[in-house]
């Protein structure tokens, strides 16, 4: 269990610099959700170096920068990411020229090609000497950097860890991975997603940081309980059993659970999944989505937490993500469900944090 | 008491052997692994060495007994050999008997296949061979490895450079001693590319001889492939099969330099916090280490660094220490595990496996590692370090059961 005392998220949604939360909802008529970058990264990185990085290095680092000026933490004692493909950009700069085999002449794009680019370049701007990570596995990736980061404050190895999620597309990208049917073969309008019933998903990106703490604090939007992976469950009877284990850990029941944030994103080979899910296991529970904000990408699912965070700490569910009608005053435990072509599946449960509510009252 | 974690099993490829007894054997005798490319395609073929698994992707194919799966790439096949072997050396018969993950780690992942297809992709979008892509991400040589040896339980990748597998172990670890698994078998794997070789060359640290380590006139690294993987248990699950222990896992640690994404510090101050951190967690006094098995890749920088953190560490009484990397090359991702399986080599037999080729001490440091094979040497505790870009230290300490 740890508090989330910050959050800085870059999304396709204007997320960057603001405190809004969704309260305009961004369209798009797009092959790909691109994210709103900073107008400015000044602010975050000095000119001199991000003039040499690559888009996702900078993105990676204020989105960081973002989360822990939020949560007025100079120092974490960790910094852990995770990144399904990291830096594309300068993987693609490379393998443009590699064919050739003649030594390119700049190094930066190697350099910044490797996948712990970003926790590293966060630890060279902050001095922080601190555990260092960087989790490489598909859609288990944020899950990972989460679960490394719950397990340093569990064992009292870390009070304060910045753990995040981060994935870019490029067109090159989605030209390759549109031929084996990963996305729409054309632009699609982002919020008819429900409508489409078509193969293919929408593709996106996006950088998120999480402050994760041992103690509340000032900025404390929830606690988040737990997370599990799970990897290729042979019926969804193990999904069901894993999700029973994860709320009676945390001392609740499955029907405790207040909103379902679900990881549909409108490829209907993929869909179904989470229809049977919420239909079974939650069927008088409100339910929601939230790719047609944000896309498809493998660290999604840090969104889906923003999402969740907000929602809590807020106590209002924006319309735009809900699926029924069924009435959600006051949110208490958010559960996010996403899963990949069926093979990696993982939960998140996040929980109002109530003491920070009633000392906010009195 | 805090939680105790053993190994019970270790399985290793690389450029001197395909299994734990030829790589022992290999370094008995001295055999160094780097040398002309023979398999890798590339113009740098006569201009720069490679320590390549001599066995070509067909091989490897077949000696995984896998002949028929055309899509696997060489740094998912490279891994499956050692985690079949480290699962084997263990004696594990049921795989799913106990809560039992993998923690694997890798820089390139599929790589090897990926870098040709762009070759044609770029030059028409609607070419190049999807198979060569579809393994692209880090991610999907993890989950064949799972799928090959059937662990379902947790998976998951690390990616920190050069110390990745360091970090596979030291996570591994981390997941028994919380009680959230009772076996992990963890490590990494990366098979050499095109992709990296230029992209080292780029960076123009590579020795155009075999790498010298720690030697004044060393000339930078030699890069290498290979995987290896250990099996980590709680001491439960080792009662539970009363199996013999290879070794303990007494210290790790993870230190970030802070200081360049690809240089080391002047000071070493990254080295120093990782070995400090070790030696902390596993309450061993810097003179209780027996043998350091350097990070040691051979480039003016990190040799220079890591020497000075050594020396600070251990107050400029350095136990005997070698790099490994004169036989296996720089195996990146799996180094970690590589260099933790000849650790333990090292302490089962007693003996110290040297660092080939060194001449002269390094005038800022006068030190000198090992360099004859050393046998009849009580070694209780290993010191084994992995450095990478990105200042990502981390140490692994590993001591007799």
């Amino acid at each position: 269990m740890a508090f989330i005392n910050g959050i800085g998220l870059i999304s396709p949604q204007k997320t960057a610099e603001t405190t809004d939360f969704l309260q305009e909802v961004m369209e798009y008529d797009a092959d790909y959700l691109k994210c709103i970058e900073p107008a400015s990264y000044k602010p975050y990185i000095d000119p001199i170096q991000s003039r040499r990085m690559s888009r996702l290095i900078k993105m990676g680092i204020a989105s960081a920068k973002m989360c822990l000026n939020e949560a007025g933490c100079t120092m974490p004692d960790a910094i852990i990411t995770g990144t399904g493909l990291g830096s594309v950009e300068d993987t693609e700069k490379i393998l443009g020229t590699i064919h050739l085999d003649q030594p390119f002449l700049n190094p930066t794009p190697f350099m910044q090609s490797t996948y712990n680019t970003i926790s590293s370049q966060i630890a060279i701007q902050l001095k922080c000497h601190n555990y260092n990570s960087t989790y490489v596995h598909r859609t288990f990736s944020f899950e990972s950097s989460i679960q490394d980061a719950l397990l340093q404050i569990a064992e009292g190895t870390g009070r304060n860890i910045l753990a995040g999620g981060i994935d870019e597309m490029t067109l090159n990208h989605l030209n390759i991975t549109r031929r084996p049917g990963h996305w729409k073969m054309s632009p699609v309008k982002n919020l008819e997603m429900l409508t489409w019933d078509s193969p293919g998903a929408l593709a996106g990106e996006g950088a998120s940081y999480f402050l994760l703490s041992a103690e509340r604090s000032e900025t404390t939007y929830a606690q988040l309980l737990s997370v599990k992976t799970i990897y290729k469950p042979a019926n969804p009877g193990i999904i069901e059993r894993h999700l029973q284990d994860l709320v009676t850990a945390s001392g609740l029941d499955i029907k405790d659970i207040s909103l379902v944030i679900l990881g549909i994103n409108g490829d209907n080979r993929n869909d179904g999944f989470y229809r049977d899910f919420s239909s079974s296991l939650f069927p008088d529970t409100p339910v929601a989505f939230y790719k047609q904000l944000c896309g498809e990408y493998h660290t999604s699912t840090g969104f889906a937490l923003w999402l969740a965070a907000n929602i809590l700490k807020r106590q209002s569910v924006p319309s735009v993500i809900r699926l029924d009608q069924i009435p959600c005053d006051l949110p208490h435990n958010v559960l996010i469900y996403n899963q990949y072509y069926n093979v990696n599946h993982s939960l998140m449960l996040v929980t109002r944090d109530a003491k920070r509510d009633i000392r906010h009252k009195s | 008491m805090p939680q105790k974690v053993y190994i019970t099993g270790m399985g290793i490829i690389s450029s001197i052997g395909n299994d734990v007894g030829s790589t022992f054997n290999s370094l008995l005798e001295e055999k160094c692994g780097i040398g002309r490319i023979t398999l890798l395609e590339t113009n740098l073929k006569d201009k720069l060495p490679l320590a390549e698994v001599k066995m070509t992707t067909r091989e490897l194919l077949d000696h995984a007994g896998v002949s028929g799966r055309k899509n696997l790439t060489r740094t998912t096949l490279l891994g499956m050999i050692a985690a079949r072997e480290a699962i084997r050396s263990a004696g594990i018969e049921n795989i799913s008997e106990c809560l039992t993950g993998l923690i694997s780690a890798t820089t390139v992942g599929g790589m090897d296949r990926s870098e040709n297809f762009y070759k044609e992709f770029l030059a028409d979008p609607k070419k190049g061979r999807l198979i060569d892509i579809v393994n692209h991400d880090c991610g999907d040589s993890t989950e064949r490895i799972a799928d090959y040896t059937g662990i379902m339980d947790y998976m998951t990748t690390i990616s920190t450079a050069c110390s990745s597998s360091a970090n596979s172990i030291m996570f591994g670890a981390q997941l028994i001693k919380a009680g959230f698994l009772d076996r992990v078998i963890a490590g990494g794997t990366d098979s050499v590319t095109k992709f990296t070789l230029n992209g080292f060359n780029t960076l123009m640290i590579l020795d155009k001889e075999s790498c010298r380590p720690f030697d004044e006139n060393r000339q930078g690294l030699s890069l290498g492939e290979g995987a290896a993987f250990v099996v980590l248990e709680s001491e439960a699950s080792v009662m539970a099969r009363s199996k013999t222990v290879l070794a303990t896992l007494s210290g790790y640690g993870n230190a970030n330099d802070a200081y360049h994404q690809t240089a080391s510090s002047p000071e070493g101050t990254g080295a120093f916090l990782a070995m400090q951190a070790a030696l902390k967690l596993s309450g061993l006094r810097p003179e209780e280490i027996g043998y350091v098995n350097v990070h040691g890749t051979g480039t003016q920088n990190n040799d220079l660094s890591e020497g000075i953190a050594l020396k600070k560490i251990f107050e400029g009484k350095i136990p005997p220490f070698s790099s490994t990397k004169t036989y296996t090359g720089h195996t990146l991702g799996a180094a970690g595990a590589v260099e933790a399986v000849i650790s333990i080599l090292a302490m089962q037999h007693g003996i110290l496996f040297p660092n080939l080729r060194f001449e002269t001490p390094m005038k800022e440091l006068n030190i000198s590692p090992i360099t004859r094979v050393t046998k009849g040497i009580e070694i209780r505790h290993v010191l084994s370090n992995s450095f990478g870009f990105g200042g990502n230290n981390s140490t692994l300490i590993l001591s007799r059961s």
